[in-house]
């Protein structure tokens, strides 16, 4: 007896059921994530579009110094009598894709090492834990501001690795636990069954179950990253090239600049971005979560 | 006396799914229940059978809401209440001392820190009229007298933690704690459901004498067909949200009349006797979201019509009894609907040995 | 017996380290499987059914005994033969969704080990291809379930989508631990009868685990019920004979334990006689002599609790049984008297009338 069975539900793989459709899906859905994404996104732009369009022209002006907002000047001018909100536009894009590259390499890292060792374990999973051991026994900011005041003049990228290599260790773990447990699972049994190859099973069977952790666990990484890196322009430990918010605070905070009132815009203005960023972040992190948890995305 | 001791009127069950959406878990069941009697709610997963069970005690979760109807039970006093009405301290003293429900899974329904005795402590206080004083010796006392009547060795059981003891054992003592105020109406979900075949055997003949000896009325939720003909004076099968038929044990198991009991009864496997050629029911249950217009049924039926599709068909009543045991099927072809005894057309193909093991039994 | 059966498992052990000691979850199973034949593994959980199918399926490496595919044993197998073997016993599991990697699509998870092992050229051959194998399993049409992810299916699709990715292999054995157990008793049936079909148009032999002895009965009728308690099979033979009329004390427990859905029966059963002890023993402290004999309402002192009884035939198939032994052997004797041994009348069938 041959069951008729019901069709399926739409068949087709839709935008809305590929992955990146769910990752938009559960953005938009609620409107924490949805504000955090466009606040994210905001930020993301400003920083990165907004010195394209402002006038880069901002010549030192000793007859502008700390003049109040105005038409002119929406964020009146600094110590130099340059424009504050065209220092703000131009301060952010190195900190965010500083950022976003130390937490890309961080997660790559953790990500594929977290891997073999949970699903390996054995001889390279022992090694690779102590490894990580000493990693976090380290502390991570002073390990920081060691390496980048050996190294003179670091270019922004290898800020980006030494931010990078302290991070990674905790995702790491987290990351090898998961597999672990992924592995017990009786799909992957299934897998080994059909004899699909290690490497298959472990980046093609279970990473992709753990999509949704990984990139909740990226957006965290930036966040950390970001605060690292402007912690250390804060501490005047970097090279004063380009402008960026970290080195706007360094700057108020070395020349006393929060106890002159006329001074606000400069001084508040940085950590207003940073505070925005974290939040939207923070927010677009819980909404993705809420996307790629299947156990949340059916409801 | 004649008066049902639960009378359930038009209720409907639905559950949140967003901020404005819901959908309709159970709807439109009228019910009579009873003193004594025991009914089966049977049904596949998803029917709405434990949503029911749960509405009748109003023990749903969160999302879950009562839309409709009404739920009257008659009090040990005599008196009787609406349990929609009541308030958060009186539905606390009715659960228990009135009416109980033993938990699907008995597996989980122990808290894993507490030790048994003190989960029949706290029931029995938090659940009782405030009018006896449950001391420690009191509690012991009473919970060894519940253990022992089904038949659990007190001084082993009541100071060990749940996970000291075998699914069984669980079990038996989840049913001694929800009897232990001597409730008149017991609620049980799935009761040997994940148990083994003879802890399920031994449970069933445990609950039979326990109905013999406090004369609770029970109703029990199951998906197997076979624990409700054991246990079962009355039997309702549920379809998608609504009883679509009513009856007597024996009206359900020899002469369904709603053609989704027969299905179901005719995709069960016996062990007993020959093996028979089983066909099962086409098809899948309907979701909750979309469900079918009229007969929720009629795309997996073989004698459905037009008249199937478009209206909503209300149960039928076919053979008139007293006490609630009335033969009723939500079928507009009821009449035809002819449910064999699956065994008697294979006897030709009977191994010898078994002729020979039954002649000589009978 | 010239065929060589496609699975033989010759006593098969596995011991299990635990913080309790060494535990012998299986301890000593022989039993044999033939093409497009079915054995079935009845037991209750902890019988040790689940790790005999595994170690059949090379999942788990026993700690003695051999498995054996076609007369080789696979510990002497090169690695072709291994890979021949892998692909010819498959192994379906109890929880059909837990078994389907849920970020891939029905036709990602059929055609994956047929791509790997370069079994289709190219998208439209491999759509083709998982199409076919839908249609074997009953999930028509296919174009409806290629691009589904297992949570927009019912447990029964999950199911046979598990079926037809074993089927990709071309298998010649397939072990179902518990694989209908899971599934509504409708949908139950309909999977059961599409098994059935494979097994006799495509010559597949099933290995079959179920705690379900109306299962059993139905899916092994023409096959063979192997019965497991604590680790050892203590029935063995056709189905027919051993569920129509068993010897062991604990298959007949088990068949009087069934709750039929037929009201009369089951008040015919209400009478039947209770195991001495409802709990199964631990694996760690195993009765001395027959395991069995704590709960065995046939219980003999000085002679069930001395030595292990051993399978011996009796009545078309073979039983572990002192008692069963003992009372064959006094009906070989003329002059002693002959103890007839029924120890639950319940399993007994109700006179015909009543049952109408």
């Amino acid at each position: 007896m041959t069951a008729v069975e019901a069709p399926a539900a739409k068949p087709r793989r839709t935008f809305r059921e590929s992955t990146l459709g769910q990752i938009w899906t559960g953005l938009t859905r609620s409107p924490a994530g949805f504000a955090g994404t466009v606040l994210v996104l905001a930020i993301v732009g400003f920083s990165f579009i907004g010195p394209l369009v402002v006038d880069q022209d901002n010549p030192t002006d000793t007859s502008m110094i700390w003049t109040a907002p105005s038409g002119e000047h929406w964020l009146g001018t600094q110590y130099e009598g340059k424009d504050t909100f065209t220092i703000l536009v131009n301060s952010g894009a190195e900190p965010i894709w500083v950022g976003g590259m130390a937490a890309t390499m961080a997660v790559i890292v953790a990500v594929v090492l977290g891997s073999i060792a949970g699903y390996f374990r054995g001889r390279i999973d022992a090694l690779l834990l102590q490894l990580t051991d000493v990693t976090v026994t380290i502390p991570q900011f002073l390990l920081m501001i060691a390496v980048v005041a050996f190294f003179e003049d670091i270019p922004p990228w290898g800020v980006a690795i030494v931010v990078g290599s302290t991070m990674w260790a905790f995702l790491f773990r987290s990351i090898r636990a998961q597999v672990m447990s992924l592995k017990e699972r009786e799909f992957v049994e299934a897998a080994k069954l059909q004899h699909l190859g290690t490497m298959r099973i472990v980046f093609r069977e279970i990473l992709p179950n753990m999509a949704g952790f990984i990139f909740v666990n990226f957006v965290i990484a930036v966040n950390q990253a970001i605060y690292a890196i402007v912690g250390l322009y804060v501490l005047g430990l970097m090279p004063s090239g380009t402008p960026n918010w970290g080195l706007m605070i360094h700057l108020s905070w070395q020349n006393n600049f929060f106890l002159l009132p006329v001074a606000m815009p400069y001084v508040l203005a940085p950590l207003l971005m940073i505070v925005l960023f974290t939040i939207g972040l923070v927010t677009m992190g819980r909404g993705l979560d809420q996307a790629l948890n299947p156990r949340l995305r059916d409801r | 006396m004649t008066d049902p001791i639960l009378s359930v009127r038009d209720l409907s069950i639905a559950y949140k799914t967003g901020r404005k959406e819901s959908v309709t878990a159970v709807s439109g069941i009228d019910l009579d229940l009873y003193e004594r009697q025991s009914l089966a709610l049977v049904g596949e997963s998803g029917c709405g059978k434990t949503t029911l069970g749960l509405g009748l005690l109003r023990l749903l979760p969160g999302l879950g809401e009562i839309t409709s109807g009404s739920l009257t039970y008659r009090l040990k006093d005599g008196s009787t209440a609406d349990l929609l009405k009541m308030k958060p301290e009186q539905l606390r003293r009715f659960r228990w001392a009135e009416a109980a429900m033993v938990f699907q899974g008995a597996m989980n329904a122990f808290n894993p820190v507490i030790k048994i005795v003190d989960h029949f402590a706290d029931t029995l206080r938090d659940h009782s009229d405030g009018k006896r004083k449950w001391t420690k010796a009191a509690v012991e006392a009473r919970a060894g007298e519940l253990l022992e009547t089904v038949r659990l060795d007190p001084d082993r059981v009541l100071q060990s933690y749940p996970h000291e003891l075998s699914g069984g054992m669980k079990q038996r003592a989840l049913i001694a704690l929800a009897i232990a105020l001597d409730p008149q109406v017991l609620v049980l979900d799935e009761p040997t459901t994940a148990l083994d075949l003879l802890t399920q055997r031994s449970i069933v003949q445990q609950l039979h004498e326990l109905r013999k000896k406090f004369g609770f009325t029970m109703v029990f939720i199951t998906h197997d067909l076979g624990l409700a003909a054991e246990l079962a004076d009355r039997v309702a099968t549920m379809y998608a949200g609504r009883i679509i038929e009513t009856g007597s044990a024996r009206d359900i198991f020899y002469e369904p009349k709603h053609p989704y009991t027969a299905g179901l009864i005719n995709a069960v496997m016996p062990v007993k006797g020959l093996r028979p050629q089983l066909e099962s029911i086409p098809g899948y249950p309907p979701s909750l979201k979309a469900m079918p217009s009229g007969c929720a049924f009629h795309p997996r039926c073989a004698f459905a019509t037009d008249a199937c599709k478009n209206e909503r068909i209300d149960l039928d009543l076919l053979t008139e009894r007293p006490l609630g045991m009335s033969h009723t099927a939500a079928c507009l072809h009821h009449d035809q609907v002819r449910f064999e005894r699956k065994c008697t057309d294979t006897s030709a193909a009977r191994p010898a040995s078994i002729v020979e093991s039954e002649t000589a039994d009978v | 017996m010239s065929e060589t059966p496609l699975l033989k498992l010759s006593g098969l052990e596995q011991v299990f380290d635990t913080r309790k000691g060494p535990v012998a979850a299986v301890g000593g199973v022989d039993l044999e499987v033939k093409a497009g034949k079915v054995l079935c593994l009845v037991g209750e959980s902890g019988c040790g059914k689940t790790t005999t199918a595994r170690a059949a399926a090379g999942i788990t490496r026993p700690t003695s005994g051999a498995v054996e595919f076609r007369g080789k044993p696979l510990t002497a197998m090169n690695a072709a033969e291994r890979t021949e073997y892998r692909r010819s016993v498959q192994y379906i599991h109890q929880d059909p969704y837990a078994a389907l990697n849920p970020t891939r699509t029905v036709y990602s998870t059929l055609t994956a080990g047929l791509k790997r092992h370069g079994l289709v050229k190219g998208r439209t051959e491999a759509r083709a291809k998982a199409a076919e194998l839908l249609r074997l399993v009953d999930l028509t049409p296919p174009e409806s379930y290629l691009d589904a992810y297992p949570h927009q299916l019912s447990g029964g699709q999950r199911q046979r989508v598990n079926v037809a990715r074993s089927l990709a292999m071309d298998p010649k054995l397939l072990i179902c631990d518990e694989s209908t157990s899971m599934l509504d008793v409708s949908i139950r049936v309909s999977l059961l009868n599409t098994l059935g079909r494979l097994r006799d148009e495509l010559d597949v032999g099933f290995l079959f685990i179920t705690h379900d002895l109306a299962v059993a009965k139905y899916f092994a009728w023409d096959g063979e019920i192997a019965v497991m308690y604590l680790g050892k099979v203590v029935e063995h033979g056709p189905t027919p004979e051993v569920i129509g009329n068993p010897q062991h004390p604990y298959t007949k427990a088990l068949i009087g334990a069934v709750c039929e859905p037929d009201p009369d029966l089951a008040k015919a059963n209400r009478s039947a006689e209770q195991l001495r002890s409802a709990e199964i023993p631990s694996l760690h402290d195993l009765p001395a002599g027959c395991a069995f004999h704590p709960r065995c309402p046939a219980f003999e002192p000085g002679v069930c609790d001395g030595e292990r009884p051993l399978l011996q035939l009796a009545e078309r198939r073979n039983v572990a049984c002192h008692v069963v032994a003992r009372d064959r052997r006094r009906a070989a004797a003329p002059d002693d008297r002959t103890l007839t041994f029924d120890a639950v009348p319940g399993s007994r069938r109700p006179e015909p009338e009543s049952a109408i």
